[in-house]
């Protein structure tokens, strides 16, 4: 049977790298190398980003995602494309188209900053910007593969006997999918997170501002090893208390 | 180009390649020189690896296969040649922070002391990276308590947002300002302790390239030294 090995081989393989990163941990100034406002700043401003990226994707995103799943319209396949093309993008790339369409010189940012004074690069809501595009396709492509799969007699039903859409939606739709969209949004989520180069470009890199976990890390590689890596667990702790939370109910697989 | 590196026979793979790491700040010097050196030894070939400084000396401590380490900053130098992987610290050249703004200096600044304007978005180099250490220390040599908006992983970065218009003015070399080539201006800084030193050496692991101190020794030879006057760089 090659299948076990082979499976061993790919935990071995994707478990090496953590190992790694255990064996170098500073055990001994890991409490003080922690608590560090560097690390402090990082490690707010991160989950407070993240979290802000993944509420503005899920407002915009569940609508988009119903769109594409629900509705027909000419050009639709091409817009379901342009939606993932974040995804494979290089963020970096995506840092700069953003500061090309809101930065000051931008399309759209010029016009806003000189209208109402707002300036989003080099700015936490710059961070939430720049994380959100990269994140958001996530969400929507997951719940608009769950939501293509739903069984919609039972939508049907609902509309058969009364119910307006909004309803069938908030009551049957999304109850249906609600494993999917709790993953959707995990993996939004994770991937806000873990962003670093369209928030490099896009909002710049300031200790307290916009230098979230992923830019910190980075940073102390160059500077302070040690930092780097207690930051580095410090990022890993956290995203395996949040998946080891949601265990099983974030499969989109029943 | 090998996908492992093979020890022995010169760190760079073969008698006749060296491999170069080198800050960032002088990438077009250096491949230029590059070129000149290769003119005047036919059969030998240069290869670059340009990056932060501070990345670079991290990864000739963990053994990667350079030949010549040339650094923006003497400290990294001296700890290689400290930790036994370095021949000697060769000083070789100086560099310059100027005010550097976008074309047409729409953030109308005039001097050093406008970087504590909050209303302009203010760019410099990272802590641990020369060009943002020698910012700092400026700003401290002047007593400036500059209201900075965002600290570049490298020069390269900053100025390509200043050239952009998305920053109103950066702390950058003068060198990077000049190969710019005209999309950012420049506000020269008299006041203050604005320079850095670069210094280049032999790395020796497990035995130091045959052709690599010819190499050095270039860099601070007459040829060597017009082509970093030429690119803005000062006299060691």
């Amino acid at each position: 049977m090659l299948l076990v090995p082979l499976a061993v081989a790919g935990v071995g393989f994707l478990l090496l790298p953590f190992a790694g990163l255990l064996q170098r941990t500073p055990w001994s100034s890991l409490p003080s190398l922690v608590t560090e406002p560097v690390v402090v700043d990082a490690l707010r401003l991160s989950v407070v980003t993240a979290t802000l990226a993944t509420v503005t994707s899920l407002v915009l995103g569940v609508p988009l995602a119903w769109v594409l799943a629900r509705m027909t319209f000419p050009g639709r396949a091409l817009l379901r494309a342009l939606v993932t093309l974040p995804m494979v993008l290089p963020p970096v790339v995506g840092g700069t188209a953003l500061l090309f369409a809101l930065g000051r010189r931008g399309l759209v940012g010029g016009p806003l900053e000189r209208a109402t004074g707002i300036l989003l690069p080099f700015s936490t809501a710059g961070v939430v910007v720049a994380t959100t595009f990269v994140a958001m396709p996530f969400l929507v492509i997951t719940l608009e593969a769950a939501l293509r799969g739903a069984d919609r007699r039972y939508e049907d039903a609902a509309a058969t006997l009364g119910a307006r859409r909004l309803t069938v939606f908030r009551r049957v739709t999304l109850p249906l999918v609600a494993p999917s969209l709790l993953a959707g949004t995990v993996l939004c989520w994770a991937r806000a997170l873990g962003e670093f180069g369209a928030t490099i470009t896009f909002a710049g890199n300031l200790q307290g501002r916009t230098q979230t976990m992923p830019l910190a890390v980075f940073l102390a590689l160059e500077s302070d090893r040690e930092a780097a890596i207690a930051l580095s667990l410090v990022l890993i702790a956290l995203s395996l208390v949040v998946l080891v939370a949601l265990r099983d109910r974030w499969s989109p697989f029943p | 180009m090998a996908l492992l590196s093979t020890p022995g026979c010169g760190a760079g793979g073969s008698e006749s390649t060296l491999l170069v790491f080198a800050a960032a700040s002088l990438s077009d010097a250096f491949e230029e020189l590059g070129e000149a050196f290769e003119t005047a030894h036919p059969g030998m070939d240069v290869d670059f690896s340009f990056g932060s400084s501070a990345g670079l000396a991290q990864q000739v401590l963990d053994g990667a296969p350079a030949d010549v380490f040339a650094s923006a900053d003497v400290s990294h130098v001296v700890e290689i040649v400290d930790a036994g992987t370095g021949q000697e610290v060769v000083p070789f050249a100086r560099n310059r922070l100027v005010l550097a703004v976008p074309r047409g200096n729409p953030g109308r600044v005039s001097s050093l002391a406008d970087v504590t304007d909050e209303a302009l978005l203010v760019g410099v180099c990272a802590p641990h990276v020369p060009c943002g250490r020698a910012a700092r220390s400026l700003f401290a040599s002047v007593g400036v308590a500059a209201s900075v908006d965002t600290e570049e992983i490298d020069a390269r970065s900053l100025l390509s947002k200043l050239a952009a218009g998305e920053l109103d003015v950066g702390l950058a070399y003068r060198t990077d300002v000049q190969a710019a080539g005209g999309t950012v201006d420049v506000i020269d800084v008299t006041a203050g302790d604005g320079e850095i030193t670069y210094a280049a050496t032999v790395v020796i692991h497990p035995r130091p390239a045959a052709t690599a101190d010819r190499f050095v020794a270039f860099i601070g030879g007459t040829a060597g030294q017009s082509i970093l006057r030429r690119h803005g760089f000062l006299t060691p």
